[in-house]
């Protein structure tokens, strides 16, 4: 008899089945393969001898490790969407879409109408590895989390983009004791707006929907979650028994159609072969060349060692110092002396709270007559735990880890930590902190990021740090973000990489993303010399080795390089000592509980998800705020001046200039460059006679509706937000919405050129061919507003087109107004820059100018940052507000576009200013910014200013711009200006 | 704010200019264009994973792909020893449009200086007169030469393409690229270059006495940032990997992205009434190069062996009902326009090259597709992304799928 066997070997498990003449099932099989993939797929065909023995066999590989395999044994490939689509059309030829979730492939096949197949971009990775990852930060299984999210009561918005990004928001919400069963439902939630987001661009999933793959087979909760967002029936929701073999189905189908026949002999000696071939990668430098080298290694690294003391009998003074990061909690109890009494290092386990207290109570425990004089806490946690345990002082990351790595050295000039979630370096310079370097939020993932790895590939971090030590070519990565070296692992393993060596690569890999991307070093003197590496991750040796191997130098690594920001907290208790200390007593603790409830806040339009955290005594902290308003009663500090909320204020106040109108409504969507040009439009449109409509106000929910209509998915977020805008007008019975194509903006004479960029000059072309207007017309004119009159006839020509006519007369009289308009609001911003300054000036506030582009004053897309300045007690000013047009020098760059022009004339203006920093906006996937940043930074650094910036994106967490901002207010305050 | 170093003149006869490459049929020729007028020049030939290294320790990681390799392919050749640092310059396109590619030549700039080798002279290649050098001047007739280059270097490259799938012999189809850039680097140093038509229908008559297989393989577009549309080194070699998975690549010329510049300084001029006197000038060349380009299309139209290409203005309006015209940064409307051409041309299959996060190509590559899509369901488009670390495997597993359902359909 003739057997057909299909093999899909994915990027992490292998699945087989075996298929006889009739399409009966004879065997399917579904295993982990550990990344032995080869070994893996010579042992199925050992495994099949019963059933293969003494048959002629057809034969076909699939799967993303598969194509390695197919290309050393020459056995038929066939690409796995492909035999997906095979597969499905065998056995359900009902259905109209597919959607696939692989281990970091997802897919969707649209099956009726025309046929489309489309997997996901390499930005947008991990799908079940995501989910695998999260299960693990959750410290639940995958069953137990699955479980949870049928539970949940609510979602918390979750940036959808991609793995990393969704990780930044997931963490605070652990942090801040947010109940697991909505975590866990927010998760896959997530997942379904990726896929809804990368995969179907545009069109609309509906009809019979089949899911298919081990994500989705396996998780209920999942589907669920499919199935709410795409409001199916049961019955339209399938979820086959085959549903993960579909892969290995379609292959087997596939060989049926294939000449080619084997032998079982023949098949397994192929593989045998195929398993046992050794594929050389790319030639790089072993870790360490011998024995003698790796002992001088392990040598020099002991000398950095903190000794400890016994806790037992310690009867002087004790200084508490608590770090609660993002992923671990870290504790060290110092002595009079610096030595350690008591430290401890723990996994959050999503609770941060609970690490605390049973630790405090160890210590007292160990010695109940123990004198903490003094304690300090620093971390994202901060706040949490110092209300919660009335810590004695809270101080900034930044600070603690500088405290901490001076104890080493006291000449330090270099500090890098790499912890769990994120990455910091800091430049010393004269006893101060020069430079902070912090990860975006798009290349984080570094310390965690190798533990779900390893974990992933079944070990634990330390076994594979020690086996990443012994490899001999380690394999090249590369070095962007963690979802792509997720691919490149998969090749290498194509590649029949050993762990060893993926190991050593993967920490070469953090390596170079640190220093290349996240640091951008052209020279390694850059550095300084003397360097202080720490965070948790540098207690991995295969990274702390390839560190000083890509440095060609030598660092030093505390032995407590995991507990630097807790001994750098002690040490600032120990020299911030208060009278008394108000740390919870042995007596206190005891009483000491706390409970957690998940709300919205009812303050504003926003509705933020808090988390309120109530104590024994009362105390309340809320997280999850994005302003002051739950906790003091006010939105944001309305005392101090702050242009971005007064540019705001001033565009919203244009919805009560409309006059109702019997000529029509037209709709403004208030995005991109109408935050700029709002005044203009709506004068011209009100002088037309018509009521102008605006659109509603951004919020994540406004984004998610649009969501399914935008077919780029890495664009930027102010960008994509644009669908959600237009469907809110279209929801508003608008006769016509209007946004111009300007491929110019105003020429301010500050540059060489005056385009707008690609992204807001063209966006309406992607509205216009992805969004369905109905009866409503879209009026998307190519215009430039520099030339007055070749306006007015554009305009005229235009309409005149589209059937409505226009006299020239009232356009030229709208568009006089309109001008007048446009000036009018301009000045009226600088005047109120103006008094800002004044007043910052008078009392002596700090100033910060906030220098983005004029839509990153909308509060969905700043994610509230002119607030917290507010809070903060700065003055907040705006780019645009400190343009100066006599101020215009010939720049390093093509300085081509307005409103990049304009965020150099605010760095130089900046620069003339006292008490006043510069922080940059960027959004995430912005190209430009990659131009004006480092022209920026060198404007800034030649006037002896910091350069801050801060990546925005969907994720709705401030965390990492707090730790930027407050680091950049203390050293405003203690530096004055540091020049 | 350091001053540029400028080309002087009395550098044309003590520097070697070192040249980026992008298309390797053209370029080796346009090499020769320049040896031609005195210069002494070098056409950088490196693929070695070193330019990746260099180009992320150059550049700002957030800027687009093609920058990083071309700024990575001269900086590693200047570390590579071979030349001596004070007399040898850069030459580096420069477009001026709305895109970020037009500050290439700055961020090649701050590389050098950031290695201590700002005495480096650098060229910009332009025709919106942003830089000039007194030793580097686009004579009329570097320009004559470098269209009939271009033109040369179409013509060739697609009619290989229409041989390399299916030659009997492997090998003769390079062989016989590689005599007719010999050729036409030979008539560059006189005037013979110029007898175009005899040249065209000498090369058809070479091109098609290559034996050819019948076998029917599918054909599929090649569109996109044009770097990474031309450059084996940006796409990993793609047309080689289409001739290794049995497909016909279809890749259209530079003069069409040659045309679409002229194209938009008139449009400039239509929409917002700019530029008079750029778009008088335009007007001209505009009608010039298409003039050459008819009579190249005739050419292969005599020879009856080839299928033929459109000509510009057939492409010019292949978009209409799509994208508008005003869309002229990157690629701007010509990429989508090129996707309508290969669709009427009857290759439905199309891949769209892009380096990641190509922000013009958010708009007229994957912005358009639903459209295209809807109204054309043969159509059997994929995008495919690249930077320094996206790997291989996934983008060849994506243009697999793609070509599974290109063979299917035939």
């Amino acid at each position: 008899m003739t057997l057909r066997l299909g093999l899909d070997v994915g990027s992490t498990t292998i699945k087989a089945v075996v298929l006889d003449e009739n399409d009966c099932l004879l065997y399917k099989s579904y295993e982990r393969h550990k990344s032995f993939v080869r070994e893996m797929a010579y042992q199925k065909i050992c495994e099949l001898e019963n059933i293969l023995q003494g048959h002629v066999i057809q034969v076909s590989i699939s799967g993303s490790a598969g194509h390695g395999i197919a290309a050393m044994t020459h056995l038929d490939l066939i690409q796995e969407v492909f035999a997906t689509t095979k597969a499905v059309r065998h056995y359900n030829p009902e259905s109209d879409v597919v959607i696939e979730l692989g281990g970091e492939d997802a897919k969707i096949i649209f099956l009726k109408g025309a046929l489309e197949e489309r997997m996901n971009s390499t930005c947008a990775g991990g799908t079940g590895a995501f989910i695998d990852q999260m299960a693990s930060l959750l410290n639940v299984s995958l069953e137990e989390m699955d479980e949870l999210s049928l539970k949940h009561d609510k979602l918390y918005p979750i940036a959808s983009r991609c793995g990393v990004f969704a990780k930044t928001d997931i963490q605070p919400l652990i942090n801040q004791g947010a109940d697991k069963a909505n975590i866990a439902a927010s998760i896959f939630q997530a997942v379904v707006d990726q896929t809804i987001t990368t995969l179907a661009q545009g069109r609309r999933i509906e009809g019979k929907v089949l899911f298919l793959g081990g994500p989705l087979t396996f998780n209920k909760g999942l589907r669920e979650r499919f199935k709410v967002t795409l409001k199916l029936d049961d019955k339209d929701a399938l979820c086959p028994d085959l549903s993960p073999y579909s892969v290995a189905l379609g292959a087997s189908l596939f060989a049926g159609s294939q000449k080619k026949t084997y032998s079982y002999e023949k098949l397994k000696q192929l593989l045998k072969k195929c398993s046992e071939a050794n594929v050389v990668n790319a030639h790089s430098e072993p870790l360490f060349k011998n024995d003698k080298e790796y002992l001088e290694f392990k040598n020099r690294h002991y000398q950095a060692n903190i000794q400890k003391r016994n806790l037992k009998n310690y009867t002087d003074k004790a200084y508490l110092g608590i770090d609660a990061g993002s992923t671990t909690t870290k504790i060290v109890l110092l002595s009079e002396d610096d030595q350690i009494l008591f430290s401890n290092y723990s996994s959050n386990h999503g609770n941060p709270i609970d690490v605390v207290k049973e630790q405090l109570n160890m210590i007292y425990q160990i010695n109940p007559t123990v004198n903490i004089a003094s304690s300090a806490v620093t971390g994202y946690g901060e706040d949490l735990i110092q209300k919660g345990f009335h810590i004695d002082h809270g101080l900034v990351e930044t600070m603690a880890h500088y405290t901490a790595a001076r104890h080493f050295n006291p000449n330090v000039d270099f500090i890098i930590d790499i912890g769990g979630q994120d990455m910091k370096c800091f430049k010393i310079k004269d006893g101060r902190i020069d430079d902070i370097i912090l990860n975006e939020a798009c290349s984080s993932g570094c310390g965690s990021f190798l533990e779900t790895f390893a974990n992933s590939l079944g070990y634990d971090i330390e076994q594979f740090a020690q086996l990443g030590l012994a490899s001999q070519h380690p394999v090249d990565l590369g070095s962007r973000c963690t979802v792509f070296m997720n691919s490149s692992v998969k090749e290498a393993q194509k590649n029949g990489a050993s762990v060893e060596d993926i190991s050593a690569g993967l920490a070469r890999s953090v390596v170079k993303n640190a220093l290349y991307k996240v640091i951008r070093i052209h020279d390694v003197s850059e550095l300084g010399t003397n360097i202080v590496v720490q965070g948790g991750t540098f207690l991995n040796d295969t990274v702390l080795r390839s560190f000083e191997q890509e440095l060609n130098c030598e660092v030093i690594r505390p032995s407590i390089a995991g507990l630097m920001g807790a001994y750098g907290a002690a040490l600032y208790a120990k020299e911030n000592e208060n009278k008394t200390s108000t740390l919870l007593t042995l007596a206190q603790l005891k009483q000491f509980s706390h409970h957690s409830v998940a709300t919205n806040c009812q303050g504003c339009t926003n509705h933020c998800n808090l988390t309120i955290n109530t104590f024994e005594d009362g105390v309340k902290c809320i997280a999850g705020n994005k302003c002051e308003k739950p906790v003091t009663g006010k939105k944001f500090n309305s005392d101090i001046f702050n242009v971005y909320q007064y540019k705001l204020t001033q565009l919203y106040e244009y919805a009560n200039k409309s006059k109702p109108s019997s000529k029509g409504r037209i709709g403004l969507p208030l995005v991109l460059n109408m935050f700029e040009n709002l005044p203009f439009w709506h004068t011209f449109f009100t002088e037309l006679g018509y009521e102008v409509v605006l659109s509603n106000k951004s919020s994540k929910a406004l984004y998610n509706s649009g969501q399914h209509t935008i077919p780029s998915d890495t664009v930027c977020y102010p960008a994509k937000i644009f669908h959600g805008h237009i469907l809110s007008l279209l929801e508003k019975n608008v006769e016509a919405v209007f946004y111009p194509a300007l491929t110019y903006n105003f020429d301010e004479g500050l540059s060489d050129n005056c385009y707008n960029c690609p992204v807001v000059a063209y966006y309406p072309e992607n509205i216009a061919a992805n969004i369905d207007f109905h009866n409503t017309a879209f009026y998307y004119p190519y215009l430039s507003l520099n030339n007055q009159k070749a306006f007015e006839i554009k305009f005229f020509e235009y309409f005149k087109k589209q059937g409505i006519h226009f006299k020239m007369k009232e356009i030229h009289e709208a568009a006089e107004k309109a001008y007048h308009e446009y000036d009018c609001f301009k000045s009226k911003i600088k005047n109120y820059a103006a008094q800002a300054i004044d007043y910052a000036n008078q009392h002596h506030c700090p100033m910060i100018c906030l220098a983005g582009r004029p839509y990153h004053i909308d509060e969905e897309i700043n994610h509230g940052i002119s607030n917290l300045l507010s809070n903060l007690g700065c003055v907040v000013l705006s780019e645009d507000s400190l343009c100066d047009d006599t101020l215009k020098e010939k720049r390093q760059v093509l300085n081509q576009w307005t409103y990049h022009a304009r965020l150099y004339q605010a760095a130089e203006k900046v620069s003339q200013m006292d008490h006043c920093e510069l922080i940059q906006l960027v959004s995430f996937g912005c190209g430009l910014d990659s131009i004006t940043s480092d022209e920026i930074k060198s404007i800034l650094k030649e006037k002896g200013k910091y350069y801050t910036q801060i990546k925005i994106d969907e994720i709705d967490n401030l965390g990492a711009a707090k730790i930027r901002i407050r680091s950049l207010l203390l050293a405003m305050k203690e530096g004055g200006n540091h020049e | 704010m350091n001053n540029r170093v400028e080309f002087t003149l009395e550098m044309k006869k003590t520097h070697k200019i070192l040249i980026p490459n992008m298309l390797p049929i053209h370029f080796k020729m346009f090499e020769d264009i320049l040896k031609s007028e005195g210069y002494d020049v070098e056409l950088l030939t490196s693929t070695h994973p070193q330019i990746v290294d260099e180009g992320v320790k150059n550049v700002h990681n957030d800027t687009c792909y093609p920058a990083l390799l071309v700024i990575g392919q001269m900086i590693d050749a200047l570390k590579s020893g071979k030349y001596d640092l004070d007399h040898v310059a850069l030459i580096i396109t420069q477009t001026g449009g709305g895109c970020r590619a037009s500050n290439y030549i700055h961020l090649l700039r701050k590389a050098l200086a950031n290695n201590n080798m700002e005495q480096i002279p650098v060229i910009s290649l332009n025709f919106a007169g942003l830089e000039k050098n007194e030793g580097f001047q686009l004579s009329p007739k570097i320009l004559v030469k470098l269209v009939y280059t271009v033109l040369y270097g179409d013509m060739i490259m697609w009619i290989s393409n229409q041989c390399l799938p299916y030659e009997k012999h492997l090998g003769d189809t390079k062989s016989m690229i590689e005599k007719w850039q010999k050729e036409i680097c030979r008539q560059l140093h006189s005037t013979q270059f110029l007898h175009c038509t005899r040249n065209y229908q000498k090369m058809l008559k070479d091109f098609s006495s290559i034996e050819r297989i019948h076998e029917k393989k599918p054909k599929v577009g090649i569109v996109g940032e044009i770097y990474m549309k031309y450059s084996p080194l940006g796409n990993n070699n793609l047309e080689k990997f289409l001739l290794e998975e049995g497909a016909e690549p279809v890749v259209s010329g530079l003069l069409d992205f040659v045309l679409y510049c002229a194209e938009n300084m008139i449009l400039d001029y239509k929409l917002y009434f700019m530029n008079y006197f750029t778009m008088t000038l335009a007007k001209l060349a505009k009608s010039y190069l298409i003039h050459h380009q008819r009579k190249m299309i005739r050419a292969i139209e005599k020879n009856k062996v080839f299928t033929n290409m459109s000509d510009f203005n057939t492409v010019k309006e292949m978009a209409n009902g799509y994208i508008s015209k005003g869309v002229k940064m990157g690629e701007g409307w010509l990429l989508t326009s090129e996707i309508m051409d290969l669709i009427h041309l009857g290759v439905n299959n199309i891949i769209c090259t892009q380096p990641f996060g190509c922000l013009p190509n958010h708009i007229v590559a994957k912005g358009m597709m639903r459209k295209i899509k809807d109204h054309y369901p043969q159509s059997n488009i994929v995008a495919i992304d690249y930077d320094p670390s996206a790997s291989h495997i996934n983008q060849e597993n994506r243009i697999k799928l793609m070509l599974s359902n290109a063979t299917q359909s035939i």
